[in-house]
């Protein structure tokens, strides 16, 4: 199994109670609440803990991109991306991903993997996303041409990388005389493609396609609704006449694990719900804006939405429903153990800091996730 | 008096069209809200002309065509349906999104109309004077920002629409996101061209207006080359539905007058 150690870059200084009076920490959060001289401190730990992913085993670090949020620091992750390659020398750097519709010309996103690859030397893992929601209202990118942006960004950026330039580029919503990238990719025929996802069937059908057979990562699900889209996947996969490897399929999931469970509860507990119900805190109309997905999509969410009922998400819930990982070195290796035997994925995107989790138990998860967990998973 | 309604075809669009009464034609172009009930208004106006009111493509019981990507693909639609229609004379009256329409079409072809109603439409604005966002606030938020006199919004939210409502609440919502994200709720273009509509017009706009904000009423005002401006106190953002009285006295003076 590939093993991912991803860190949203959550503003963990935040102050919870304040910003619960605002409509979300999205979008309208006022940014008088981020203290640079503490939001510098966060920068430095988070990078800290992904460098030190490496020494501990990983196959890969993740990073990831929003805007205008305390959830996450990174409205460039690019930059966190090239940092990471300047610390470490082995351990592969997955960006899951650009928010491909948010940008008026794509060919610079062609261009920064490029870059990060050719200073990697071939480390990139390059995630293609199309931003949340919520990213809709703060870039004022119109959601309705959200998948048509994507698809023809997408396309733009593997011809860019793979196709002899200079050449032109007839797209409705990007046009460019001259696409000829300065420098090409390292890794060839181009960085691998991941696609981290919430799960929407147009988006399975596109990325299960045999032309480009991308692995689909499913982030923040319950285990079945993960195993559903897994198998969502695969079943696409076969009626395109083909079997979904083990490797196209990913579960990106928090993880914390200490010697039991009632500790493991105790320490991550307040953590994993302040990462679901302070920092993703979200209105329907700010996550689901008209024409983000398709109406029936929209409808399905809300009903999803309507089961899970409203209120504050426990822990326990959290931990029942299978959406954290959370306990003993076993009882967090038999929930990985039975989705692989559910689903037969691959990829385990794991959140090792998650919410308001510290350096000081953020280190002792990585450190006992390596020591107990992961030598069951590798090999 | 209940309307009549029938689907229109424009070059293999159907579009839902609701009319009622006799006389000289007047053509309603709807807002975001689509028409979700026929209004005291429009009788009101149906009792001395042939009021027409179609819903958009994208909108409600209408096609929605690939090809209508925006406001100026609309508004040239709309240059096909009176055409194909034989409309002439026509009292073109624009709520909001509409009214932005309306504008759209006059500036390109002003020959088949008479004269403009614009009720708080969109399509301009003030620079440094936001619209209200209507797509980040929530349902209730969203009805309740409509008016001044909050008893119209709570007999709103006392039903729950059914499932087919919610269908064409969700179309609804799809198109404006379509037409009006980005820029939002206006066309940098249009502000410039409307000079271009020479025909009588008056404006409307709730002075408690907290969508399209009543500061945009003086700019309409002085960019239409022959409009006069009326302010609706305690008033929201459908002047129409809000003061019905009041509003579809003064538009049907007006309508009388510019015959």
């Amino acid at each position: 199994m590939q093993l991912v150690s991803f860190h949203l870059m959550p503003y963990r200084p935040l102050d919870l109670a304040e910003a619960a009076k605002h409509r979300s920490p999205w979008v309208v959060l006022p940014n008088r609440l981020y203290d640079p001289k503490k939001g510098a401190e966060e920068y430095a730990c988070h990078i800290d803990a992904l460098v030190y992913a490496e020494e501990l085993g990983f196959d890969a670090i993740g990073v990831n991109e929003h805007h205008q949020t305390a959830y996450g620091l990174m409205p460039a992750p690019n930059l966190i991306a090239s940092a990471l390659i300047q610390r470490t020398k082995r351990v592969r750097i997955a960006i899951l991903g650009r928010a491909l519709p948010l940008v008026n010309n794509p060919i610079y996103i062609a261009e920064e993997f490029a870059m990060l690859d050719n200073l990697s030397k071939g480390r990139i893992i390059a995630g293609f996303v199309r931003g949340i929601g919520s990213e809709y209202h703060s870039s004022g990118v119109n959601p309705y041409f959200s998948h048509e942006r994507f698809h023809e960004a997408h396309d733009l950026i593997i011809r860019a990388w793979t196709e002899p330039g200079p050449f032109a580029f007839d797209g409705d919503h990007f046009g460019l005389r001259y696409v000829n990238l300065w420098p090409r990719p390292y890794q060839t025929p181009h960085p691998p493609v991941w696609i981290p996802s919430q799960g929407s069937s147009e988006t399975v059908a596109w990325a299960a396609d045999p032309r480009r057979k991308y692995p689909f990562l499913v982030t923040f699900s319950s285990a079945d609704l993960v195993a559903r889209y897994h198998n969502s996947y695969r079943e696409e996969a076969r009626r395109q006449g083909y079997e979904a490897a083990a490797d196209q399929l990913g579960w990106a999931c928090p993880i914390y694990v200490a010697e039991s469970d009632e500790r493991a509860r105790e320490e991550a507990g307040r953590a994993v719900e302040t990462l679901f119900n302070d920092f993703l805190r979200q209105s329907f109309e700010m996550l689901m804006p008209p024409g983000y997905t398709s109406i029936s999509s929209m409808k399905n969410f809300v009903r999803m939405r309507g089961a899970l009922g409203g209120g504050r998400l426990t822990a326990e819930a959290l931990i029942d429903s299978g959406t954290a990982l959370i306990g003993s070195p076993k009882t967090v290796l038999a929930g990985i153990e039975r989705m692989r035997e559910r689903t037969g994925f691959g990829i385990l995107v794991a959140l090792l800091q998650f919410g308001i989790l510290s350096d000081e138990l953020t280190r002792r998860n990585m450190d006992l996730f390596a020591a107990e967990v992961m030598p069951h998973l590798q090999g | 008096m209940p309307a009549q309604s029938t689907e229109f075809r424009v070059r293999g669009t159907a579009v839902a069209l609701h009319r009622a009464g006799q006389g000289p034609t007047a053509l309603f172009l709807h807002g975001a809200g689509g028409v979700p009930q026929w209004l005291p208004f429009f009788d009101l106006l149906a009792e001395r002309y042939e009021l027409l009111v179609p819903e958009h493509p994208g909108f409600g019981g209408s096609d929605d065509p690939p090809s209508i990507r925006s406001m100026a693909d609309l508004a040239l639609f709309y240059l096909d349906l009176v055409e194909a229609a034989g409309l002439e004379r026509i009292h073109l009256i624009g709520h909001s999104l509409g009214g932005w329409l309306a504008a759209e079409i006059l500036i390109r072809d002003r020959s088949r109309f008479r004269s403009l109603v614009q009720l708080a439409p969109a399509g301009i604005r003030v620079k440094g004077v936001p619209c209200g966002d209507n797509f980040i606030w929530g349902p209730e938020e969203a009805v309740r920002n409509l008016y001044h006199d909050q008893s119209f919004a709570e007999r709103i939210l006392a039903v729950k629409p059914d499932e087919a409502q919610m269908d064409v609440l969700l179309k609804n919502r799809f198109t404006v996101a379509k037409f009006g994200w980005q820029p939002r709720w206006y066309d940098p273009d249009l502000e410039k061209w409307l000079h271009r509509i020479k025909l009588p017009a008056l404006v409307v706009w709730g002075e408690d207006d907290r969508i399209m904000p009543p500061a945009y009423a003086a700019l309409w005002r002085e960019r239409l080359p022959d409009a006069r401006l009326v302010m609706v106190e305690e008033c929201g953002h459908l002047p129409h539905v809000e003061k019905v009285d009041v509003v579809a006295r003064r538009v049907c003076a007006f309508l009388e007058e510019v015959a």
